[in-house]
């Protein structure tokens, strides 16, 4: 395994680490193979409350009730997954939650499901719409500094920041068994 | 039936450091009408999230109760909320809907518990520890100390009558009702410790 390989593997662990570094103490997500290997660290994790959602929108309000009770949130989630909570957001925005979320996105390289595509070629401007701030990722090598930056960002000005996980990063969906 | 003033009253009568979300609509206006509270969370939108709020609060705040009063209309909106909470089984959760069989801000137009979709029922199907209709004043006692010190999660489905009651309108501004929660929680931390 050469050393782009290992960190290509390794950028949810940078995600985590991160999450460690700024106290995250609930996560709320949907099951997502791009974030499985976060979400099982996570789920691993005894100082993390991992919260499964039947739907996106639940984990907005997941993030104001630990907000309100001193808890830092985070809402991993997959680009289509921002549709369902766009009315839910007006809540952070109201009230100057922090809200961090991490987005895998589907539907804008090498899909194969064009069903995906209508979602994943709106999302970043959803989300702007909505008035989060927005940082993309396409190199393993930036997930570090760019998630810590918006981790900054959210919880130090009560701010509502995306990671855009680019699906260059996360890889092609392998459907061959 | 109950009377949702009456009832919302004494539910909240002497309720110490209870943590309280309020759905939005007529639950927000019922709480205030109690007396305005700075552990109250009143929501003027994000419909069919209080439960969920409820949880996160309840989550990081372990030592305290929280209680999420919401109406038919806003629960059935976060009826998928009731799984996520039965999987993490918040003992301090309650959650106690204000049923009346419809939609009292837009107008009255009947709700899905007007059909007889029973949330009580489904809140057992989701593994509440406690779920159970209400609709007299008479069972008042053991509703209260059922919120205030049964084990959680529970879900109290609360037949109120359809009597509009005046409205009382606390603060719109979400920044304010926020930070004020969160200074006397803050407050309630620095005793406590």
């Amino acid at each position: 395994m050469d050393d782009s390989t290992k960190t290509a593997l390794h950028w949810p662990d940078a995600i985590y680490a991160q999450f460690r570094r700024v106290g995250i103490r609930q996560v709320g997500y949907v099951p997502d193979a791009g974030h499985s290997r976060l979400i099982e660290l996570c789920v691993n994790d005894p100082n993390i409350h991992d919260v499964v959602l039947t739907t996106e929108e639940e984990g907005v309000g997941l993030v104001a009730g630990a907000a309100l009770g001193g808890e830092r949130a985070a809402l991993l989630m997959q680009s289509s997954g921002v549709g369902n909570c766009i009315n839910m957001f007006s809540l952070m925005r109201n009230c100057g939650f922090p809200c961090l979320v991490l987005i895998t996105m589907r539907g804008e390289f090498a899909e194969f499901n064009p069903w995906q595509v209508p979602m994943g070629s709106i999302t970043e401007a959803t989300l702007k719409l909505c008035g989060f701030l927005t940082y993309r990722v396409d190199e393993p090598d930036s997930v570090d500094d760019i998630v810590g930056g918006g981790c900054d960002m959210a919880f130090g000005g009560d701010l509502q920041v995306a990671i855009v996980l680019s699906q260059r990063l996360i890889g092609r969906k392998e459907w061959t068994k | 039936m109950l009377d949702r003033r009456e009832f919302v009253q004494k539910l909240l009568v002497d309720r110490k450091d209870l943590l309280v979300v309020s759905g939005l609509g007529s639950p927000t206006y019922d709480v205030a009408a109690c007396g305005d509270h700075p552990l109250n969370f009143y929501l003027w939108g994000a419909m069919g999230g209080a439960a969920m709020i409820g949880l996160g609060l309840a989550l990081a705040q372990p030592a305290l109760r929280v209680l999420v009063l919401t109406g038919d209309g806003e629960a059935l909106m976060g009826l998928g909320s009731l799984a996520t909470i039965g999987v993490k089984q918040p003992v301090n959760l309650a959650i106690v809907v204000l049923d009346n069989q419809h939609y009292g801000e837009t107008g009255m137009q009947p709700s899905h518990t007007r059909a007889g979709i029973d949330l009580v029922a489904v809140a057992k199907a989701c593994k509440f520890v406690d779920a159970l209709h209400v609709s007299e004043i008479g069972a008042m006692s053991h509703i209260r100390d059922l919120v205030h010190n049964g084990g959680g999660p529970i879900l109290v489905q609360a037949r109120i009558s359809n009597d509009a009651a005046p409205r009382m309108l606390p603060s719109r501004d979400g920044h304010a009702i926020k930070l004020r929660f969160m200074e006397a929680l803050g407050r309630l931390d620095c005793m406590n410790s």
